[in-house]
């Protein structure tokens, strides 16, 4: 199996989801480009795992997305919260914490 | 003489009898002041009424105690008069131990009957003088710890237990010149008494940890009978840190200031301590080292030299005072000055050091209660000037002070005579600038003597207005008699060699008799030393008797008078030797502290803040820029790997 064009399509995943995060000011958004390099990342595991013939990488990936989809709940409520005091969802707004 | 010369070298070993029959008492001669001791400073005002009673009991026993003792111990052959008793064991440490043993022998036989003997009339002496001072009580519980502390100190059988009693002595010393603490004079002199006091107890204690080295032991058994095999360079430095002890407490060159401020004290504080018996215990200590002594040459010479220094200050520091006391006191460091020089003879000089410390303690304690009386009848002016033609008026204290007086001076048969004499002859024997330095003293002596005696006594009335002389109570003519007698008769101790030959199994072998300069014999030498004290009386007549006396002292006088008015610069000298430059080095040490010290840790700690200060603006708060960061921090990772693994 050719296996080139998965590795190039999770790699152009990771990229936009890495841009996202550094440039994006929504708070949702960038929490939707975590995702999109979690899931970068899981079919690059899925794609070697298939290469290889076995079946750890296909676990590593059911690892991400239950670790995913648990940090979506507490990211989410954490989000949720500061809009709900701050009324924004800008990233850049929530920078109490610093020297 | 050649088998003599082998017995010379022989230093007497100590080694004491078990203590049977009444010697078994011994402990009772230190318990009994001690006792008192603790009775008036513990009881508080109950004891005020009968305190000063007590105080003077406990120690008139334990005089008696002291004369059977003696007695007991003359009755034993020559080499069976040393008796140790074992008190208990102080303190041990591995293979160290040191026993509070007592040893009572020959030498210290003597000092209890000195201690006990001239304390006891000077406590009878303080019931009268200190009649009037509401804190008597307080006054007799302090010098009968003095007299405990003395006791210790002369019959320890061990270094560390002459420390305990070095010690003591100096405790009580400082609290009895401070007595009068209104006064801030008192209490500076009793500091100043304290700590140049100290500087000696650092010499005899490295002295004792020296020994405690090279001998394993501190006790006087044992150090005798090995300190032949020690090191002569070891030896040479116990030696000297014995002298800078003696030094210390024996207002010795360099450390005798202390003395003369010591006079702040009650009267017969400066008769006992002062002039009796405490500054001569560094005389006891050097004569009681003996065995260490006399195996070193060259620190024998240096307490010679000590001894002549001081004995020639001291004097010429009397000629110019005052102050009766001070005059006095001058004195006594001239004396103690003598029996030092007279100790640095070695065996030759042990016995005449003390034979001269029993008749100084005599005579000088006489005087001292003599110038008390004096001054009681005066309103206590201390002031000469302000004295003059009190012979008719205290009849009781002139004869005895006269005594003193003459006893000082060395006119024959008084006792001084006999001392001084022999310390003068046995100087010259052994070196002619030692004998020449004790012979000027003399005439010195007589010349200062002569001027207090003048000055007091004779010549027109000076008083103040308000002053009406009269005699001193009973309570206080009776100790100044019975010192008067013992000043008169003391010399008859050295009858046909008696001391010397009493003191020979402690201080060893007398040796063969040296030459005195110019072949000259003993006779003409005794000739020789009275012709010089003639002519310091008659110098002393011709300046002072013959010439009215200022009632205020003359401030044009001659550089001499004026450096010795200054106590010969003693003060100014320390200041400008030891004071200054320690606070120089003190005032460069907080520069160093502050400057290197402290700045090395605050500026390590400021460097930190700084550098810190410049990071902590990394977290800015901004979540993506924390983002970029790991973006970048991963890649690097993931670079580095890459470049490795290809």
């Amino acid at each position: 199996m050719e296996t080139e064009p998965f590795i190039v399509l999770s790699a152009i995943l990771f990229t936009i989801g890495c841009v996202g995060v550094l440039t994006r000011r929504n708070a949702i958004v960038v929490f939707m480009c975590v995702e999109l390099m979690l899931n970068a990342s899981n079919l690059a595991l899925v794609t070697f795992s298939r290469t290889n013939g076995n079946l750890e990488g296909q676990i590593a990936a059911f690892f991400v997305m239950v670790v995913a989809a648990a940090e979506v709940v507490v990211g989410l409520a954490i989000i949720m919260t500061i809009f709900r005091t701050r009324r924004s969802a800008s990233v850049d707004d929530a920078s109490l914490l610093k020297y | 003489m050649a088998s003599a010369s082998v017995l010379l070298n022989a230093v007497p070993v100590v080694q004491p009898l078990p203590d049977d029959g009444v010697f078994s008492l011994l402990w009772l001669v230190i318990a009994l002041p001690a006792f008192g001791a603790a009775v008036l400073l513990l009881g508080g005002r109950r004891t005020d009424k009968w305190g000063h009673y007590l105080g003077t009991l406990t120690v008139a026993a334990s005089f008696v105690l002291s004369l059977v003792l003696f007695f007991a111990l003359l009755g034993r052959d020559g080499e069976d008069r040393q008796v140790g008793q074992h008190l208990w064991t102080w303190f041990s440490a591995g293979e160290y131990t040191v026993n509070l043993d007592l040893l009572y022998d020959q030498l210290s036989a003597l000092f209890l009957l000195l201690i006990t003997g001239v304390g006891g009339l000077i406590h009878l002496y303080s019931i009268g003088y200190m009649a009037h001072d509401e804190r008597r009580r307080r006054f007799f519980g302090y010098l009968n710890l003095f007299v405990a502390a003395m006791l210790v100190l002369v019959l320890a059988g061990d270094y560390v237990g002459v420390f305990l009693g070095w010690e003591g002595v100096g405790l009580a010393s400082y609290l009895l010149i401070g007595f009068w603490q209104h006064k801030p004079t008192a209490a500076a002199a009793a500091k100043k008494a304290f700590v140049i006091n100290r500087v000696g107890d650092i010499g005899l204690s490295l002295g004792t940890a020296l020994i405690f080295v090279t001998f394993g032991s501190t006790s006087f058994a044992v150090v005798s009978e090995l300190s032949e095999g020690a090191g002569d360079i070891t030896l040479t430095v116990i030696g000297l840190l014995l002298l800078l002890a003696a030094c210390g407490k024996s207002a010795q060159f360099p450390l005798q200031t202390w003395l003369l401020d010591a006079m702040e004290g009650p009267t017969p504080v400066s008769a006992l301590i002062h002039a009796a018996t405490m500054v001569t215990a560094g005389v006891y200590l050097i004569v009681r080292s003996n065995f260490i002594f006399s195996l070193t040459e060259d620190a024998r010479t240096a307490v010679i030299v000590v001894g002549c220094i001081t004995l020639l200050m001291g004097a010429i520091i009397g000629c110019a005072k005052d102050d009766i006391k001070k005059a006095l006191a001058g004195s006594t460091m001239s004396q103690i000055g003598y029996m030092i020089l007279a100790a640095g003879l070695g065996p030759a000089g042990y016995a005449l050091a003390i034979f001269h410390l029993l008749t100084h303690g005599f005579f000088k304690a006489n005087m001292f209660l003599g110038a008390g009386s004096v001054m009681h009848g005066m309103n206590d002016d201390v002031n000469m000037r302000h004295y003059g033609a009190l012979r008719k008026i205290m009849p009781v204290t002139f004869v005895t002070f006269g005594l003193g007086y003459l006893s000082i001076l060395g006119v024959p048969p008084f006792s001084g005579f006999w001392s001084k004499d022999k310390i003068i002859e046995a100087a010259f024997a052994d070196n002619f600038v030692a004998g020449a330095c004790a012979l000027v003293g003399a005439g010195i002596t007589a010349f200062y003597m002569t001027r207090v005696m003048l000055l007091t006594f004779f010549g027109e009335k000076r008083w103040e207005p308000d002053v009406h002389p009269h005699e001193s109570p009973r309570v206080m003519t009776i100790p100044l008699i019975g010192l008067a007698i013992l000043s008169a008769f003391g010399g008859l101790l050295i009858v046909q060699g008696w001391i010397t030959g009493w003191l020979e199994p402690v201080v060893g072998e007398h040796g063969a008799h040296e030459e005195l300069p110019f072949g000259i014999s003993a006779f003409v030498m005794t000739l020789v030393i009275l012709l010089v004290v003639t002519i310091g009386v008659v110098v002393a007549v011709k300046l002072v008797g013959e010439r009215p006396v200022p009632r205020e002292a003359p401030s044009k006088v001659s550089v001499l008078t004026r450096a010795a008015r200054a106590d010969l610069y003693g003060d100014a000298l320390n200041d400008e030797l030891v004071v200054k430059p320690g606070w120089a080095g003190i005032r460069g040490l907080t520069v160093f502290d502050r400057s290197v010290v402290d700045g090395a840790a605050e500026g390590t700690a400021t460097a930190f803040a700084a550098v810190s200060a410049r990071f902590r603006l990394l977290q800015n708060g901004f979540v993506r820029s924390y983002a970029l960061a790991i973006l970048a921090g991963a890649s690097l990772v993931l670079l580095t790997l890459l470049a490795r693994n290809f």
